[in-house]
């Protein structure tokens, strides 16, 4: 069974952490994963730096553009952690733009993902459809969960569909908006959170966007099955380096 | 089925086009993508955007045959004057087709990208029109470079945002417009200002420019008894102006359609903005198209003495007129538009925008025959760049 299925059956919250790839300093790839497992996350998402980030905001903006400055691309990524599944065994997901695994090629890079132990993909600028009638079968052939946005707009329709072609988890953008760190939730939040959770959906959701804390992980948890954080971290590793990610972690566990 | 290079029914000129978006996107695309067609062809809706461009922008626009020029290359050129138009280019036959279709959808904010400022002030010019608010981002770089079209849109009452992100260019600009968008899903519209972007936005743009190539035609059946060229020359930066002027002939093979992209300092000398030679298949602001990148598969940042050209993708119809080869490519130097500027500027008495520069110095690099029938789109006039030829030949 894939590792995100299995962690998904954990009677837990999950905390999943997204990071770019490559930064703060090129090298930091694979320490940052061994890290964040030791420090008790869940699952890890790994941020394929791109130069145009459309569904980010200005923290997430600003780390690619320091990883490509650093010189990351998808060939050193897949350098760096070649042996990662030797010290890590949470889920490991991929998140990034669709061009420049287009460049990459699809298959080769979904064949290598294979290769080192990515669990899953994250892909936010990859059309439902074109998934559906393009790259499934390549995803499945290489054991590849391939994980869909849902926001406060999606329509039920669509989110039932979406809930259909999904076999893992269903990511939850917690509001309308990019990636960045929020410190607290609303009622419309709150309400939209409720709203998904009593839908009864296949898959489980997990909340990203807008999570920096416990107080928001608390929140985004309540009906979801888990939450990722993705600014804050980043945010936590320019202001401290790679020294004290424990503590962030214990931050928002409240540990 | 015939043969056709208009978009299919799925979004798609070949296999360029497409929506390649975040979902948090998806509601407000979708919803565009379910109603334009239906809004535009609407009586009402093409009532008010005829009397619009009759009687604001100054439509139509003549169709000149260009005597001196005509003589020196020794064929016949008809210049289509979108420089004539209101704001001073084509762009604005859009951004009325926009503000209209904006209002229909019941939005009451709008935000644009632009990169030379044409398209920003196309945009704040019908958005002062119609009294709706007005965004506009525009890349950090690009505001000090263009000072005085940032001062043109202020005194429109728009609000002008620096991109910030990444080169600080167009293609940012175009980001954080794209941002703004999923932050506002519900009241805003965005007025993108080319044949670029996710379907259906290449397709609304370029039936907005139609407009151009429906009037050549009745304007060369009054002039030449025909209603169709030998052939058809526009420039290329996203493709909005050349899809306005080919339009009505994508089909019609009797009419050579010919692309002018920008060499800058020459194709391969690193500074350029040749797409269609440089650029390979990928996603570029949610549309699969030919772009200029690394092998790694990030963005690069193209570079043009006109910033009307300066963009490294091109639109998912030209991609396709690329592929197919329906339609010829040429790229032309800074060197070879400025001194084609200079040529029309002295020959017929009209200074054309950089941009257009490009299209107008094929004449020196490409023969036609005597009586070819040879139209030119001229889409913008000089004034905007008046610093950069003054800089250029020390004038
Ligand atoms: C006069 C003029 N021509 C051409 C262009 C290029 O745009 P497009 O290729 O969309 O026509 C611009 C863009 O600013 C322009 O101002």
């Amino acid at each position: 069974m894939n590792r995100i299925n299995q962690k998904l059956q954990e009677d837990k919250k999950l905390l999943s952490i997204y990071f770019t790839a490559g930064y703060p300093s090129l090298n930091d790839t694979a320490g940052v994963i061994e890290d964040l497992e030791k420090s008790g996350v869940d699952m890890i998402e790994i941020g394929l730096p791109f130069s145009d980030p459309l569904a980010d905001g200005p923290t997430i903006q600003e780390s690619s553009t320091k990883a490509l400055e650093n010189g990351m691309t998808s060939e050193l990524l897949f350098e760096q952690i070649a042996n990662i599944r030797e010290t890590v065994s949470i889920p490991l997901i991929i998140m990034g733009y669709l061009n420049p695994m287009m460049q990459y090629g699809i298959e080769a890079f979904c064949s290598k993902c294979k290769e080192v132990g990515i669990d899953g993909l994250i892909i936010p600028d990859m059309p439902v459809d074109v998934y559906h009638e393009q790259y499934q079968a390549i995803f499945e052939k290489y054991g590849l969960l391939n994980v869909f946005l849902i926001t406060p707009q999606t329509s039920e329709e669509r989110i039932r569909f979406i809930d259909s072609i999904s076999n893992g988890f269903i990511y939850m953008v917690s509001s309308a908006g990019t990636t960045g760190a929020k410190n607290s939730f609303g009622n419309a939040q709150e309400t939209y959170f409720d709203r998904i959770g009593n839908m009864n959906l296949k898959n489980p959701q997990i909340v990203g966007f807008g999570i920096s804390n416990h107080e928001t992980f608390m929140q985004a948890t309540k009906k979801a099955k888990g939450a990722i954080i993705g600014s804050a971290f980043i945010k936590h590793l320019t202001k401290n380096g790679t020294e004290s990610i424990k503590e962030f972690v214990d931050m928002v566990l409240d540990k | 089925m015939k043969k056709t290079y208009h978009v299919n029914e799925k979004g798609y000129y070949g296999t360029f086009g497409g929506a390649y978006i975040p979902e948090m996107l998806y509601p407000n695309v979708e919803e565009l993508r379910q109603q334009y067609l239906e809004i535009m062809y609407e009586d009402s809706f093409q009532k008010e955007f005829k009397q619009l461009l009759k009687d604001y922008v100054g439509r139509p626009s003549p169709l000149f045959y260009a005597e001196r020029l005509s003589a020196k290359y020794n064929t016949k050129i008809y210049l289509k004057r979108e420089d004539l138009n209101h704001t001073g280019a084509h762009k604005v036959n859009n951004t009325i087709g926009q503000i209209l279709m904006a209002k229909r959808l019941g939005k009451t904010r709008i935000i644009a990208e632009t990169g030379a400022g044409q398209h920003g002030v196309a945009t704040a010019t019908v958005c002062a029109l119609m009294g709706m608010e007005c965004i506009v981002y525009m890349g950090e770089i690009d505001i000090a470079r263009q000072a005085p079209n940032v001062a043109r849109m202020k005194m429109l009452g728009a609000e002008v945002r620096a991109a910030k992100s990444g080169s600080r260019t167009l293609k940012d600009a175009t980001n954080e417009a794209i941002r703004d968008w999923i932050s506002n899903p519900v009241d805003t519209h965005y007025i993108i200002g080319s044949v670029v972007g996710p379907h259906p936005y290449p397709d609304m743009v370029a039936r907005f420019q139609a407009v151009i190539s429906e009037e050549i035609e009745w304007q060369l059946q009054e002039k030449e008894g025909r209603s169709y060229p030998d052939h058809v020359i526009a420039c290329v930066g996203g493709g909005s102006n050349a899809a306005g002027a080919f339009y009505q002939y994508l089909d019609d093979e009797r009419v050579n359609l010919i692309a002018v992209e920008a060499a800058g300092k020459g194709i391969h000398s690193g500074e350029s903005a040749a797409t269609s030679a440089l650029g390979e298949d990928g996603i570029i602001h949610g549309s699969r198209t030919l772009l200029m990148q690394t092998k790694d598969g990030q963005i690069t940042e193209p570079y043009s003495i006109s910033a009307g050209l300066d963009y490294p993708g091109v639109g998912p119809m030209h991609a396709h007129l690329y592929e197919s080869k329906r339609a010829e490519f040429i790229s032309i130097t800074d060197d070879e538009a400025m001194t084609a500027g200079l040529e029309l500027s002295q020959l017929e008495g009209i200074i054309p925008a950089i941009e257009t520069s490009h299209a107008l110095a094929v004449f020196d690099t490409r023969k036609f025959k005597e009586d070819d029938i040879v139209v030119l789109n001229l889409s913008g006039r000089g004034d905007k760049d008046l610093n950069t030829y003054i800089d250029y030949f020390k004038l």
